[in-house]
Parts: C-alpha cells; sequence; structure tokens
C-alpha cells in the first residue's frame, strides 16, 4: 500500500508538470533532494528526511536557507538555485511523500 | 491530497491504454547511474521489461574509498550487491555488454537484449594509452585506485608495508576526470595516515594542472593539518607526470623523475568502453548529451547518464551520477508515454574529508541552458572559508550521513 502510494504521488508529481506544459515551477528538482535526505527507512544519518512533513515547515526552512539563516552547511547554497514558487512546489510535494520500506 | 488524487485519476486513463505498451528498457552499468535509474524505472512504471547489464556481482563505491586508503574504513563498507535491484523486479544480467546493434544490446556471451530505449551508465575507463608507461601491468605495482575494488586494497597495503620514512608520490590528470576533488581528498587523507602512523614520510602530488575544485579549503587545511607533510606540485612548477616507470617506480615530468616508495597514477580517463562502441562517445573519449532527457547527441535512442556523460557543469560525481539517473529514468517514461520530458533541476553536493572530523563542500544546482547543463547563477559553491572547526566537524558528519542515504537509494 506504502508503495502504491509513493508511486502514485510521484506520477502526480511528474504529470503535474507535464499538464502545465513542462512548467519550471514543477517540483521536479525535487528528485535530487533524496541523495542527501534519506527516502528509505532504517537509514542512520544527520540529515533530516523530508518526506511527510508540513509544508509550511519545509517551505520556511528553504527561506531562511536563503537568507543565511539557521546556520546552513550547504543548503544556504542549495536554496538559492530555488525561486519562490518552486520551493513552494517543492514543498508540497514533500508534504505529500511517505517513506520507502 | 485531493488535487493529488484528481491527477492521479486524469493521468490513469492513457496509461491504462498504453498498458500493452510500456516497453523495454535496458541499462549497462550497475554503479549509482545504472543501478538508481533500473530501480527509479520500475518505482515509476512497474510494468516496464527493466534490464541491468552488469558483469561485477559486487560494486564497490569510490566516494569513501579514500577513507579506506587512509585506513579509517574497511573495503567491505564500500561494497553493495545487485540484490536490491534485483528485487524491484529489474532483471539482472551478470555479463560484459560489447557492442550494440540496431536496438540490441550484444552481450560478451553472444546473448542479445532488445530495447526499445537504451541506457548506457558505465563509468569510467582508463584511458590506457594517455600516460607513456601506465599499463594495466604497471597498475599493478603504481596502483590508480581509481575505479574501487582490488586497486584501493592494493594501494591500501603498499602503504601499510612502506617504512616510516618512505616517499609517497602521487599524479593527478587534467580535466576532465571522474571526481575533480577526488586527488585532493585522497592526498589529505593518506597524509592522515602518515601523520599517525609513518611521521616520517613524505608525500608529493604532482599534479597537471594550476587549479582544482576546493582550492583554498583544501589548501588552508593542509597548512593546518600537515605542514611539512605534503607538498602540491602544479602544472606551473613542473607538475605535469609525462611518463612513468614501474621498473623503477619513477614518475617522470619535464623537469625531474621522482622515485617513490609508493606511487598512485590518478592517469587520463575516459567512458567506459561501451560508449565507443555503440557510438555515442566523440573524440574527447566522452559521451555528449542532450540537457533534458540525457540522450546522446550521437545516437538519440540512447541516453547516457553518469561519469561517461559531458553534463555541462555537472561534476563527475555519484551525486550526480545519481540525480542524473533519476531524471532520465523520467525522460524515459515520458518519452516511451509520447511525451516530452519536463525541464528537470538537478543538483550536485560533493563532500570531502580532509581528517576524519573535518569535512568541506562544494554543491551546484543546475538546469538547461543553451543545450548544456548550466549552474543557476547564484546558488552553490564551497563551505566558507573561515568556518569554526565545528562546522567542519557537521560536515563530515553528514557526509557519512549522504553516503549511507545515497546507497540505499542506489542499491535497496
Amino acid at each position: 500500500m506504502r508503495r502504491g502510494r509513493w508511486i502514485g504521488l510521484l506520477l502526480m508529481g511528474l504529470s503535474g508538470g507535464a499538464a502545465h506544459a513542462a512548467s519550471p515551477d514543477g517540483p521536479f528538482g525535487a528528485m535530487s533532494c533524496s541523495g542527501c535526505h534519506a527516502t528509505a527507512r532504517g537509514v542512520d544519518t544527520a540529515i533530516p528526511r523530508l518526506n511527510g512533513r508540513p509544508a509550511a515547515e519545509i517551505a520556511a526552512a528553504m527561506r531562511d536557507f536563503q537568507k543565511g539563516e539557521r546556520a546552513p552547511t550547504v543548503m544556504g547554497r542549495i536554496a538559492k538555485g530555488y525561486t519562490d514558487p518552486e520551493i513552494d512546489a517543492l514543498a508540497a510535494w514533500f508534504a505529500a511523500q511517505r517513506d520507502a520500506p | 491530497m485531493q488535487v493529488g488524487a484528481a491527477m492521479v485519476g486524469a493521468l490513469a486513463a492513457p496509461r491504462i491504454a498504453s498498458a500493452q505498451a510500456v516497453g523495454r528498457v535496458v541499462i549497462v552499468g550497475g554503479g549509482f547511474a545504472g543501478a538508481t535509474c533500473a530501480r527509479t524505472l520500475k518505482a515509476l512504471e512497474p510494468k516496464l521489461a527493466v534490464s541491468l547489464i552488469e558483469p561485477d556481482p559486487v560494486f564497490t563505491a569510490c566516494p569513501f574509498s579514500n577513507a579506506v586508503l587512509g585506513g579509517l574504513r574497511e573495503i567491505a563498507q564500500q561494497q553493495f550487491t545487485q540484490d536490491g535491484v534485483e528485487r524491484a523486479g529489474v532483471t539482472v544480467a551478470r555479463r560484459r555488454a560489447v557492442g550494440v546493434d540496431g536496438k540490441t544490446v550484444v552481450l560478451d556471451s553472444g546473448a542479445r537484449f532488445q530495447f526499445d530505449r537504451l541506457v548506457l551508465a558505465p563509468g569510467i575507463d582508463i584511458n590506457w594509452s594517455g600516460l607513456p608507461g601506465y599499463t594495466e601491468a604497471a597498475a599493478e605495482k603504481m596502483p590508480h585506485a581509481w575505479k574501487a575494488g582490488g586497486q584501493t586494497v592494493l594501494l591500501r597495503r603498499q602503504l601499510e608495508a612502506m617504512d616510516d620514512g618512505g616517499l609517497v608520490v602521487m599524479s593527478a590528470p587534467a580535466n576532465p576526470f571522474r571526481c575533480p576533488p577526488g586527488p585532493y581528498e585522497r592526498v589529505s587523507l593518506i597524509a592522515h595516515y602518515l601523520k599517525t602512523k609513518k611521521p616520517k614520510s613524505k608525500l608529493v602530488l604532482l599534479d597537471a594542472k594550476d587549479a582544482f575544485s576546493k582550492q583554498r579549503l583544501f589548501q588552508d587545511a593542509w597548512a593546518k593539518l600537515y605542514p611539512g607533510l605534503l607538498e602540491w606540485v602544479p602544472l606551473s612548477k613542473g607538475g605535469k607526470v609525462v611518463s612513468v616507470d614501474p621498473a623503477d617506480m619513477t614518475l617522470a615530468t619535464d623537469f625531474a623523475k621522482h622515485k617513490a616508495a609508493v606511487a598512485n597514477v590518478i592517469p587520463p580517463q575516459r567512458a567506459g568502453r561501451i560508449a565507443e562502441a555503440a557510438g555515442v562517445a566523440d573524440r574527447s573519449g566522452w559521451c555528449p548529451v542532450e540537457p533534458v532527457s540525457f540522450e546522446s547527441r550521437l545516437r538519440p535512442d540512447i541516453h547516457v547518464i553518469g561519469d561517461a556523460a559531458i553534463m555541462g557543469a555537472m561534476p563527475k560525481s555519484a551525486f550526480s551520477a545519481n540525480a542524473q539517473a533519476k531524471v532520465c529514468a523520467v525522460a524515459i517514461v515520458a518519452r516511451l508515454a509520447g511525451r516530452e520530458p519536463v525541464e528537470p533541476r538537478l543538483i550536485n553536493t560533493c563532500y570531502s574529508l580532509v581528517a576524519p572530523d573535518y569535512g568541506i563542500t562544494i554543491a551546484g544546482v543546475y538546469k538547461p541552458t543553451n543545450g548544456q547543463l548550466a549552474d543557476i547563477p547564484g546558488a552553490g559553491g564551497v563551505s566558507p572559508l573561515d568556518a569554526p572547526q565545528e562546522f567542519r566537524a557537521r560536515e563530515a558528519l553528514y557526509a557519512e550521513g549522504w553516503f549511507r542515504t545515497i546507497t540505499a537509494e542506489t542499491f535497496g
């Protein structure tokens, strides 16, 4: 069930982009994030997980990182690559994800 | 959620209609790019027939392999099987791909795999004609250790066997090559090993370049941590190695011969051999691709991802390979469904250790611009030069977390 849900939501994200004529505002860049932010259970890491966190919390963190707040390491540099609408789309996408088994 | 349900519903109709024709995807190479792409394809579209061709049953990861050389990790911590790829429903063929004939991949066994889309993720090969004297036999005496595995273990054993007071000589190639900060992380962690275990020894890095990734950060750290132990010789000071001689363990530049107790030659590289056989490598030895779906500019039904591809501003790194693989999987699903792939955003982050609790990073965010992946202006960059030790320790901790996360995502 969880797996099906994850796939469905992932496809939603992708088809969302396609449905809006390849809009760069879509959550497409989200796929890079899981290189650092674990999506599989049981991974031992100090890097916070994003799946299922409230969208407002993720978006606020990204905007703070852009301003150099919250003493980021790499996220201060990465957050600057995203526009406001992109941040909102990413945040909504992660809020809807669940960790893979 | 309601929006999501509606969209899944909207998507379902055309997908069911095309269920008979979801397609066959063949992937060559089971590293960070290939294994990620295979697993992502099955997660996106379980009906796809996905095959992975990889002769080696065990993949040895390069990231953190420099810590094995420094005595901080064991090689087993670097090793991953394809079991998680098979569990995802991917057919794994433990053979070597030797050619591409029309829409068919030919294996060394003579077996043939038909594809609708082919993904080549062969990583690098050593360019054996790129450095006079450096042959496969020479690499058994002067290891490159730039493809992790037996070469990594060999170099570590040589370092362990060396007398205190010995001279370790390394050479770094001109751009482009796998893992731009890698030679400098390696020299740092070998220096750490020598400082703690063989403090009378010396380490020289002969470089074919005058500039390198995270240079100020590395050089500041070297001055602090390894003064008098480690010497970097840039191109402009005669650092370019022009030949090596394994018989007397020397590396020659235009100006001097350096005799080593242990020699680590990081030689010139090119895309893995199958790239040339498939006709997707250009005269540089690497593979030009377009930046949205990573389709070859030379053969559009073949995608090339990871270190083998020319990815504009994105470096040849495991992080990049994993990120490109996910974008490529999405593009393949779109292509097979008759849709145009969506323009991607990609991220890279490269962690390097200069000592066990001292990490530094470089990051970038990329998008297609004028036919190449280009840096998004204002984003990315390196760790601050003036950061306190707590910051370096935090980046070292995150580096370990990153490795566990990316290998879990890649190999399952």
